[in-house]
């Protein structure tokens, strides 16, 4: 078994990153997936809380670098499944206590006895983005359908794309069907047509989100959430299967548009 | 053999150290470069380098690994300097400046309005995304989109084979008979010599549009004459 390294990323911060980590990992878990996830931003951690284990802290990823504890004392096993762990990160440093070599080695260390290992980098461009992709075999890169981050989220995918080694795939998050009829917000055609990369999902704007985040019980868990399928299905799709995409808006034949244009490279 | 001739050379500029690198084998100028930066490490912590390869071809993946290392060790990489147009080209790609500004503005302000009998052309087969920046004294050719924060600025005409979303410049030395031609003149700014226009729409139905300055000496766009 060798684990395949996921960063999350978007360039913008805001958009929604930690709490992707966050869903997927809970739903490929869910589908009996071993995964580790990734704290990457060191100083301003906060996916401990959405995961809701931020009590159970001991060690966190600069501990493990600097050689103050093992890998697998940082590991924090998660509430709801036995093969889920999260690896924090540190509140009291900077991104430069970690180098982008130092990722790569702690993944390798992970790979073998893993399926999923999930890396939430933080916003930004800099270092501390350098660190997270460093190891990465795929990029995500999420935005909302705002011109703000569809500008970050196509500087971003100029990057990863300079530097050949990574296979870009687009989250579009908090999209909301009715804005896009009534024209006050980017429809999803206008963002691929900008970025033209891969969709891997579009999760729908859902106030759920935001009471699972507050709580450390991510979306993906509820059963009835749209984002939560939105998130599911996005974990499939990792996992090598075809899922068609959910039908947002069931009276406009626009979401078919989309389908066949994710469909295109 | 001179075995007495160092590898790499180290100099003080104005805003950070020059590091030229003499010798063949890449894999030897790096080790030396690296051993060099290991033994005087303090020195070198916070530096900002600017990277003179000489005539060293280097892809991508060279410069980003030459990268990670040097930001291990506390130096960012901000310039390389190559005579290899496809190291230049590698450097770019990563953000990197390939040469050092000598900071001399008035140069720019009193350029001499080029006659564009000079028919060179860069040809770029790609989307030019966010946070990227071209400059040509010439003509520039885009086969692909110019995205919002992305720059074009040539001295010459620049045509579009896509949608122009970003910034382009054109005549940038003063030429007023420069023009900007694309499929979809979406821009958030144009700029033709020294005139600005930001009143360009996105079109809900795109058409090819040349922009120029017209006789009373503003920029305009109008509808490409097919026929």
């Amino acid at each position: 078994m060798s684990a395949q390294v996921i960063t999350v990323t978007s360039g913008k911060g805001g958009v929604g990153k930690t709490t992707t980590v966050a869903n997927l990992a809970i739903a490929l878990a869910a589908d009996g997936r071993k995964v580790v996830c990734i704290d990457g931003d060191i100083g301003l951690r906060n996916l401990d809380v959405v995961m809701g284990l931020e009590n159970r802290i001991v060690y966190d990823i600069v501990d493990v670098i600097e050689g103050r504890c093992r890998l697998r004392q940082a590991m924090i096993r998660d509430k709801h499944f036995q093969e889920l762990y999260l690896i924090p990160a540190a509140q009291t440093r900077d991104k430069n206590a970690v180098s982008p070599s130092d990722m790569t080695r702690v993944c390798d260390e992970l790979r073998p006895d893993h399926d999923f290992i999930i890396i939430d980098s933080p916003a930004g461009i800099e270092r501390g983005f350098r660190n997270a992709i460093a190891a990465a075999d795929r990029v995500l890169v999420i935005t909302n359908p705002e011109v703000s981050a569809v500008r970050d989220a196509d500087r971003v995918v100029g990057i990863l794309e300079a530097e050949e080694k990574y296979a870009p795939a687009l989250i579009l998050n908090r999209l909301n069907p009715t804005m896009v009829k009534n024209h006050d917000m980017l429809s999803a055609e206008d963002v691929l047509d900008l970025l033209a990369i891969k969709l891997i999902g579009i999760v729908p704007e859902d106030e759920g989100v935001i009471v699972g985040s507050n709580r450390g019980t991510p979306v993906a868990l509820e059963p009835k959430s749209r984002a939560g399928e939105a998130f599911r299905h996005i974990a499939k799709r990792l996992q090598g299967q075809d899922v068609p995409f959910m039908d947002l808006d069931k009276q406009s034949g626009l979401w078919d548009r989309i389908q066949r244009m994710a469909g295109r490279k | 053999m001179d075995t007495t001739t160092p590898v790499i050379q180290i100099k003080g500029l104005r805003d950070g150290l020059l590091v030229v690198l003499t010798g063949e084998v890449w894999e030897e100028q790096r080790a030396s470069l690296i051993a060099q930066l290991d033994e005087k490490q303090s020195f070198f912590q916070g530096a900002r380098m600017t990277l003179d390869v000489g005539s060293q071809v280097l892809g991508v993946t060279e410069l980003v690994e030459l990268r990670d290392l040097l930001s291990e060790r506390g130096i960012s990489l901000w310039a390389v300097l190559s005579e290899s147009p496809k190291t230049e080209k590698s450097a770019q790609l990563l953000g990197l400046a390939t040469r050092i500004s000598k900071r001399r503005p008035e140069e720019n302000r009193h350029a001499a309005v080029e006659d564009l009998g000079d028919e060179t052309a860069l040809f770029l087969n790609r989307t030019l995304r966010s946070g990227t920046r071209v400059e040509f004294a010439g003509h520039v050719v885009v086969f692909g989109d110019v995205n919002p924060g992305a720059e074009v600025i040539a001295e010459g005409n620049v045509i579009v084979w896509g949608r122009v979303r970003g910034l382009v410049h054109a005549g940038a030395k003063g030429n007023r008979k420069a023009v900007i031609c694309a499929l979809d003149l979406s821009a958030t700014q144009l700029r033709i010599a020294d005139q600005i226009s930001a009143i360009l729409k996105p079109h809900s139905d795109p058409y090819p549009e040349i922009a120029s300055i017209n006789p009373d000496g503003h920029l305009q766009s109008e509808r490409w004459p097919i026929g």
